[in-house]
């Protein structure tokens, strides 16, 4: 039943990155140019995902465990560390660069071509290196 | 007149919906970098099963609707250093801040979680920067 509702939950978010649009680089892209040729559609997609989550937290408030029986994840941690910073500039970089983040890079695997590929085996390959670059962060900080 | 704002709000609603189901039927979060991120370094092994079942329909789903689609092209640069090194910098740096788009973004800004709004404030100038930087000044993409 878990793996039924993981299933159609990936699914449902594959759809609608691909309706969305995006799992094109190219509006990707477009939304981050601000000083070119902006494209809004990106504030549409965020604003239409924030709704129907918005009311989803609501439900979730009032109630210990999911429908599944699961405990509902705790309360946001408060503290923002170096490390959401950093990582945050970091990710948004390569986003940049290339126009995909971690969700569409999946999403697209079908049709994005070689390209694609070698993206999400890099993006694997960074998230291999994270621990390492993570400790060596905080030791910097703690210097 | 151009209607890519709609689809992209029925795509929003879309993704939100699929965030919504997660965490009301599953109790989980929805974020794309944790939910691979955990499959790749063996820290999620107790729910390896949910996770792969997750990036199975997120794969198989596009990959069925995509012939009916018509428009399903990533216009992904030709250029594969760009393509490593936004890669690695994607990898490395959801990992470090907890989270992407859909974990900071979608899941974190929805609760008014200080986090989320800190990630996204940074990923989104860090990527206007780098679009300024790498296309209006050295035309690299």
């Amino acid at each position: 039943m878990r793996n039924l509702f993981a299933f159609l939950s990936g699914g449902l978010f594959g759809a609608g990155l691909l309706v969305s649009g995006m799992v094109n680089t190219q509006k990707v892209q477009g939304w981050l140019d601000v000083f070119g040729d902006w494209d809004p559609t990106l504030a549409f997609v965020l604003g239409g995902a924030i709704l129907p989550m918005a009311i989803a937290w609501r439900v979730a408030a009032r109630r210990r465990f999911s429908a599944l029986n699961t405990p509902m994840p705790p309360a946001p941690d408060p503290r923002l560390g170096h490390n959401l910073v950093i990582g945050s500039v970091l990710f948004g970089m390569g986003w940049g660069l290339a126009g995909l983040c971690p969700g569409p890079a999946m999403a697209s695997i079908s049709f994005g071509g070689a390209g694609g590929i070698v993206f999400l085996l890099a993006m694997m390959a960074g998230m291999l290196a994270a621990p390492t670059v993570r400790s060596r962060i905080d030791r910097l900080a703690a210097a | 007149m151009n209607m890519d704002w709609i689809w992209g709000l029925v795509g929003g609603l879309m993704i939100g919906s699929a965030a919504a189901l997660y965490l009301l039927v599953n109790g989980r979060i929805m974020g794309a970098s944790g939910i691979l991120g955990g499959l790749v370094d063996g820290s999620g092994r107790e729910t390896a099963a949910e996770r792969g079942a997750f990036i199975a329909g997120l794969v198989a789903i596009p990959a069925l609707a995509a012939p009916f689609w018509g428009t399903a092209d990533t216009h992904i640069t030709g250029n594969f250093v760009v393509i490593v090194a936004a890669g690695l910098l994607v990898g490395i740096g959801t990992r470090l801040a907890n989270g992407c788009t859909s974990g900071h973004g979608v899941c974190g800004i929805s609760r008014l979680s200080l986090r989320g709004m800190v990630a996204t404030v940074f990923y989104l100038l860090a990527g206007g920067i780098v679009m300024v930087l790498f296309r209006h000044i050295l035309g690299v993409i």
